[in-house]
């Protein structure tokens, strides 16, 4: 991705394979990376917009405007109004809030949930890893979308319900990434020492493996931030998502948007900057974060 | 060889049968179904006597694992029963949409080749360049950019651009024709999806054949073939890209299988009815039935893609042997 060169990113991953925090992980890759660090400004700015969003615009984004419908981008509204006369850079700025949010609670939780399963598949080997596995199997077997769609169907939609959808698809993958790291792990002597000392089960694994697998984790962690956002858009626009009148990106696409394609193109070209640029922010960031922790994955 | 085709085609069974469980399960969890939708659905009041008589007729009132094994039951007698819906037979419903899905399906995966391998090619040979910036901005983009925006911006690009040049808006036809029929308009028809969706797709592909194809310009035969002053286009063709192929091939013959994902929005869009199309309805109705064939059909899809590709790749890679 970027023209650092590799034995530089070598051995500075080699000098603390593990020990590094996040903190440092970002400082090795904002200094090594220019297109990541600039993923992460945009992670950032979309942050700031998130939790700022009631400081950064005065309007209320669920209310409707009737005076205002349709508006052409301007002096008063700068990205123009939707259909119900709602400021449409309000509800970009507020529909961070729900990207945002969906993004990283599926993201964390899908990726410690996988993390917790996947090490525990490993270390515990035998039958409760081969159904684990088959269950992994089976789950990896669907297309996200479809799988989410699925579990839409049963709980129906609602910003609850899709967070779960989306982190269902996200277990297993991450499952098995950090299976098969943690396999590796368990050949170490230090986990026998760990056993023969007497160490329960959980304390191996929480103490002694997970710290161990924090690479493939915080890989997928940020693999899934984008796809999440992603796969929220898609929902939200499929009218099985995020409802109104709560602002969402993907929501805001489908509000007419075709209806008003000729008449009012920026109510169908502005959401989907705010969610090309999201998604772009968070894969750059993402691809970052990969090839800092793990330099032989780099030109992929 | 056979043996081992027969035994890896058994194993997909079990991974089917997962697949059925949970699909099944997952879409009975909640209380709810579609006779309460089909006579409450407007918000009046429905008489239980009438929800027990829809349930009793849908089979609704049996014990779940006797529906359970209905279901499974009827992949060995290829009675996929009927939409809970419509109550039409689902092989119909299915029947009437297939060809279109797939038709999108193979378009969009042949606009995904045809952008990917040009410029992967170009963008790993001038690496480093202003091209390969562009290349990998190009694909980046792809990847961050929804379908459905992509699809939204095609037509509305084609309104405006056809206003501008012939006076008029134009529209992609809605009705579907089958391209023997009507091949204009069948092409002119389903041509934005294919883009749409294939640009997508392409961009793990290119992104694929670029660093495949540096990996291989790095071995020591393509220096050998340099060394002995060979031109660098027969470099390429001959000897590096047959190699760097192998990965992308995969790659583009998994993401066929995740096409079906794709085109649930790209229809919508679009406003084809399809297979994506009827699922997200199915969905919307809770017509458990419909949906759980549906994700029954797309699971089939992608476990025997799973298996054509390692059977091609062990055809395209004479390392590779499977015994």
């Amino acid at each position: 991705m970027t023209t650092a060169s590799e034995t530089q990113v070598g051995t500075n991953v080699e000098d603390q394979p593990n020990k590094s925090s996040f903190l440092d992980i970002l400082l090795i890759m904002l200094r090594k990376q220019p297109l990541a660090s600039f993923g992460a400004a945009i992670v950032l700015a979309m942050i700031f917009m998130a939790l700022f969003a009631d400081v950064l615009t005065t309007i209320d984004p669920e209310e409707n405007n009737l005076e205002f419908m349709l508006e052409a981008p301007g002096a008063a509204f700068w990205l123009g109004t939707d259909q119900f006369g709602r400021d449409l850079l309000t509800r970009i700025i507020y529909g961070a809030r729900t990207a945002l949010f969906v993004g990283f609670t599926c993201a964390v939780v899908g990726s410690t949930l996988g993390l917790v399963l996947g090490v525990a598949s490993a270390y515990f080997g035998g039958m409760f890893d081969l159904i684990i596995q088959r269950v992994v199997d089976v789950i990896m077997a669907f297309p996200l979308i479809i799988l989410a769609l699925a579990v839409v169907a049963t709980l129906g939609p609602g910003v609850e319900n899709v967070i779960i959808a989306i982190t269902i698809p996200f277990v297993p993958q991450c499952a098995r990434v950090v299976r098969s790291n943690a396999l590796a792990i368990r050949e170490i002597p230090y986990v026998d020492a760990a056993r023969a000392l007497g160490f329960s089960h959980t304390r191996i694994i929480m103490r002694h493996m997970v710290p161990n697998v924090m690479a493939p984790f915080l890989i997928m962690l940020t693999s899934f931030l984008g796809q999440a956002i992603l796969l929220e858009a898609s929902l939200s626009y499929l009218g099985m998502g995020v409802q109104e009148p709560t602002a969402a990106w993907g929501l805001m696409l489908q509000g007419g948007a075709e209806e008003y394609a000729e008449s009012a193109p920026w109510v169908a070209i502005w959401p989907g900057v705010a969610i090309s640029l999201a998604v772009f922010g968070f894969n750059l960031f993402g691809d970052g974060v990969r090839d800092t922790l793990d330099p032989k994955l780099r030109s992929q | 060889m056979i043996k081992y085709l027969i035994k890896r085609l058994l194993l997909l069974l079990p991974t089917l049968l997962g697949a059925a469980i949970l699909v099944f399960f997952l879409l009975r969890l909640v209380p709810g179904d579609v006779c309460e939708i089909r006579l409450a659905g407007t918000g009046l009041y429905a008489d239980p006597a009438e929800i027990a008589l829809c349930q009793k007729e849908l089979g609704l009132d049996q014990h779940i694992l006797k529906q359970f094994f209905d279901f499974i039951w009827g992949y060995a007698t290829f009675d996929l029963g009927k939409s809970m819906w419509t109550g039409a037979p689902i092989t119909h419903e299915i029947g009437l949409r297939f060809h279109l899905s797939l038709q999108v399906a193979i378009m969009a995966t042949a606009v995904a080749i045809m952008i990917a391998i040009p410029f992967g090619i170009i963008s790993a040979v001038k690496q480093n360049t202003w091209i390969d910036y562009f290349v990998r901005a190009f694909s980046i983009a792809g990847i961050a950019m929804p379908s459905f925006w992509l699809g939204i911006l095609i037509i509305l690009g084609l309104l405006i651009g056809t206003q501008a040049v012939f006076g008029e808006p134009w529209m992609p036809p809605i009705e579907f024709k089958p391209i023997w029929e009507d091949p204009v308009w069948n092409i002119s028809q389903l041509i934005w999806p294919a883009v749409a969706t294939g640009y997508r797709y392409s961009a793990v592909a290119t992104r694929m054949t670029r660093s495949a194809l540096l990996e291989v310009l790095r071995e020591d035969y393509v220096r050998t073939a340099r060394a002995k002053g060979l031109l660098e286009k027969v470099i390429i063709n001959r000897h590096a890209l047959k190699n760097a192929l192998l990965p992308v091939v995969t790659v583009i013959s998994i993401e066929f299988a995740f096409l079906m994902g794709g085109l649930v929005v790209t229809e919508q869009v679009f406003n084809l009815n399809g297979l994506g199309r009827l699922f997200v309805e199915s969905v919307g109705a809770q017509d458990f039935n419909m949906t759980q064939q549906l994700v029954m059909l797309v699971v089939l899809i992608f476990v025997l893609t799973n298996f054509f590709v390692d059977i091609l790749y062990a055809w395209l890679d004479p390392r590779i042997r499977y015994s």
